[in-house]
């Protein structure tokens, strides 16, 4: 990041959502920001700098899609603040760059006229001309400039066509000596100055534009079967069905060949390193603990991919539109499905896409059940307790008994998610009605291959970073609690009986006998409360000690041979509810501006999981589990 | 293509304020709600009409927001997907965009 300097022409990217402004973002300052088929990818402010080819510095501010500047919701009253200059540091932008899809300019142009108000220079660039083009809309530019007053560009973002004109368009606009800018005069739209304003739009249309007589029949076809009532719920089944089985059987050959890998290396150090503290915390910590995360990795890419493609596609918001009246009957906000759909992935970005969410109460509520959505780093503790304890045997013949197991837990969260909701709004809120519901269903488009494998690089960096610092320091302090101190010399009990990690675990263990859990269970926990994947990297470590220099086995077997099919069962109820992933209450705490949902949520979480494990255990002792 | 439920609660619209002439046959095909529409009704939007507030939602915001999403007077409209439980929400082709919307919400959108 360079430092921002006062020499640097400041511009806004300013648009309705879904219209390429991040895409364009990306295109002109080399980063990579998400882009993706649905409105409300973008929901925070980025900053980013380029050169103009007369070689001015320019710093460019992506900002959230908004139809006006009323700023109706948390993302949309960002754009606002941005270009109306409100941030207390900060003077408006010295130029706004209208971003419209080029394929649907009537909100986007009436969107242009109110900011028209601003007195800010503009220029207007009509972004996926490529589309607009193939479907045979014609666009007669220098007319629209001349109607709307305000100068015009196209624009290809995702494949970075017609930069060059926009760079040397923003040199001309840009570069002119600054004839004294009017104040802004923007005012709130009433209904009247909106209709006004959508008239004069489509004026401008009918003189500028020739639309094709018929839509875009490719969107239509596939939505006749993806939002058929009947076929359209069956699709958005198979599709979690089809996800969650490729996770499975997809990632299985790379995983082998990691475990493989981690083996191999374990069988290394052994010759390399003498015998001894060094030997043990390599093997047990390394490579026991931080190596049994790793080998999830591919697993959570292929559901990363899967992701990342149908956001692409433009699925995202079909799935809310088909799944709007459940979770308009638990009283969620219609908006609220892509947040805990993106929850899947991980809570945080969640917690961060409620923003478009614009009643409070509403959002708050998806907050706190956003963490209840199986996000992916449940994943490494779901498949190494399915993998270790549910036969992989076939299901009516085509249905893997894990990959099912796998879809329960994810349903079981969905259902909880509902639940909590349920309940906040009709015994906290007191509030039965839900509120209005309104998003635009884009066309759909082929997912780009590029920014699809860049986004899964990202993803799988991200991971192996967090394996390198959060859960390897876990890991650090999980060896060192099971090592020291050293048992006595004579002592015939395994040495991990005479270390701090047992005297915790021990000391712990009646809390947590309750719902089966062992000491080697609860002594993961604590460090597992950093992040989920921690437990099963801890419980790793812990097992690799306890078993010895000729257990060098992988942690499920070591599971398998210890654990009742009752304790793992409970295990998994947990982790269905428990609260363990630090960011995500930091997270909590700074969208909602302080502790007091952090707690609730923390608390309520935590109560589920005791409760959902305890009952767990005891149905699955009652019959005969144990 | 226009199929509509009865509508006996629809009673008075922007056009029947005004046309107030008492019989019925010298007026402008009467304006109905979209809310009360069937898949593959197309039409076009007479007037927006919301008849209160919602949930913290003035009345006026949810004018605002439909017109700010292009819903205005005059503008062609097409009903083309139904929810799949009790036929809501709606997708709505407004003059090349698709909108989806609760029928509650699309009470307020009266088509002619
Ligand atoms: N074909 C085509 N697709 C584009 C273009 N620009 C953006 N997209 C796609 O449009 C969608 C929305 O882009 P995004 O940048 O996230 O929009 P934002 O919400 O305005 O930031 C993504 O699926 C992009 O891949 C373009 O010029 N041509
Ligand atoms: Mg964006």
């Amino acid at each position: 990041m360079t430092a921002i300097d006062t020499n640097d022409w400041r511009i806004a990217l300013v648009g309705t959502p879904n219209s390429g402004k991040t895409a364009l973002f990306n295109a002109l300052t080399g980063s990579r920001q998400k882009v993706a088929n649905y409105a409300g990818v973008t929901v925070e402010r980025k900053s980013g700098f380029l050169q103009t080819i007369s070689g001015h510095r320019v710093n460019l501010i992506d900002l959230p899609g908004t139809y006006s500047l009323r700023g109706r919701s948390p993302d949309e009253e960002i754009a606002r603040d941005v270009i109306l200059g409100k941030f207390a540091s900060e003077a408006p932008p010295d130029f706004l760059l209208c971003v419209a899809d080029a394929t649907n300019l009537r909100v986007a142009l009436r969107l242009v006229i109110e900011l028209k108000r601003v007195h800010r220079p503009m220029l207007l660039v009509l972004n996926m001309i490529d589309i607009a083009r193939r479907r045979g809309v014609d666009i007669d530019l220098d007319k629209l400039s001349a109607e709307l007053g305000v100068p015009v560009v196209t624009s290809t973002a995702v494949r970075r066509a017609g930069i060059e004109d926009l760079l040397r368009r923003i040199d001309d606009i840009a570069g002119k000596p600054a004839a004294a800018i009017a104040a802004s005069e923007w005012t709130a739209p009433a209904a009247s100055d909106l209709r006004a304003a959508q008239r004069e739009a489509d004026r401008v249309i009918r003189a500028a534009v020739s639309e094709p007589a018929k839509p875009d029949t490719w969107t239509t076809r596939v939505d006749a079967v993806l939002l058929h009532p009947v076929w359209g719920m069956i699709a958005l089944l198979a599709l979690l069905f089809v996800m969650f089985q490729a996770v499975f059987a997809w990632a299985q050959p790379v995983m082998d060949l990691i475990t493989a890998g981690f083996d191999a290396l374990g069988a290394w150090t052994a010759t390399v390193l003498p015998e001894g503290l060094l030997q043990s915390f390599v093997q047990n910590g390394v490579i026991s603990g931080v190596g049994s995360v790793i080998v999830f990795l591919p697993q959570i890419l292929v559901l990363f991919l899967f992701i990342l493609l149908l956001e692409d596609f433009g699925y995202m918001a079909r799935a809310a539109f088909l799944m709007d009246r459940i979770m308009g009957g638990a009283g969620l906000h219609g908006r609220a499905f892509i947040p805990l759909l993106s929850s899947f992935a991980c809570a945080i970005p969640g917690i961060m896409a409620t923003r478009v969410i614009d009643n409070k109460r509403d959002r708050l509520t998806t907050i706190m059940v956003a963490p209840l959505m199986t996000c992916s780093a449940r994943i490494p503790v779901y498949t190494l307790i399915i993998a270790a304890f549910v036969p992989d045997k076939p299901v009516l013949g085509f249905l893997g008994l894990q990959g099912l197991v796998m879809f329960g837990l994810y349903a079981v969260g969905i259902f909880s998610a509902l639940a909590v909701s349920f309940v906040a709004n009709h015994f906290f809120w007191r509030e039965s009605a839900t509120p209005p519901f309104m998003l635009e269903l884009p066309d759909y488009k082929l997912p780009q291959l590029r920014s699809v494998l860049m986004n899964l690089y990202q993803r799988a960096m991200a991971f192996l970073k967090r394996a390198g610092t959060t859960i390897f320091s876990m890991m650090v302090l999980i060896w060192f609690l099971a090592s020291f101190p050293r048992p006595p010399v004579g002592a015939t009990e395994p040495a991990i009986d005479f270390s701090l990690a047992a005297i915790i675990g021990h000391w712990i263990e009646p809390l947590l006998a309750p719902i089966g859990f062992n000491w080697q269970i609860s002594v993961a926990l604590i460090p597992g409360m950093a992040a989920r994947e921690v437990a099963v990297a801890s419980l790793g470590t812990v097992y690799a000690i306890e078993g010895g220099k000729e257990a060098v086995e992988q942690v499920g077997h070591a599971l398998a041979d210890k654990w009742s099919l009752a304790t793992a069962l409970a295990f998994l109820a947990w982790y269905v509810f428990a609260p363990q992933c630090a960011s995500t209450l930091a997270v909590i705490k700074r969208e909602t501006g302080g502790w007091r949902w952090m707690w609730i949520t923390f608390f309520y979480m935590l109560s589920m999981a005791y409760i959902a494990a305890l009952i767990t255990y005891h149905a699955a002792l009652a019959l005969g589990l144990g | 293509m226009v199929h509509l439920n009865p509508m006996p609660t629809l009673t008075t619209t922007m056009t029947d304020i005004a046309n107030s002439a008492p019989d019925e046959s010298v007026r402008a095909p009467r304006a109905v709600p979209l809310g009360l529409a069937r898949h593959g009704f197309q039409g076009r939007v007479d007037a927006i009409v919301v008849d209160g507030d919602r949930l913290g939602v003035s009345a006026a915001e949810i004018e605002r927001r439909l017109l700010e999403l292009g819903i205005v007077e005059g503008a062609a409209v097409h009903i083309l997907h139904e929810g799949p439980i009790g036929r809501d929400p709606i997708a709505v082709r407004v003059n090349g965009t698709t909108i989806a919307l609760r029928r509650r919400e699309a009470m307020a959108i009266l088509v002619v």
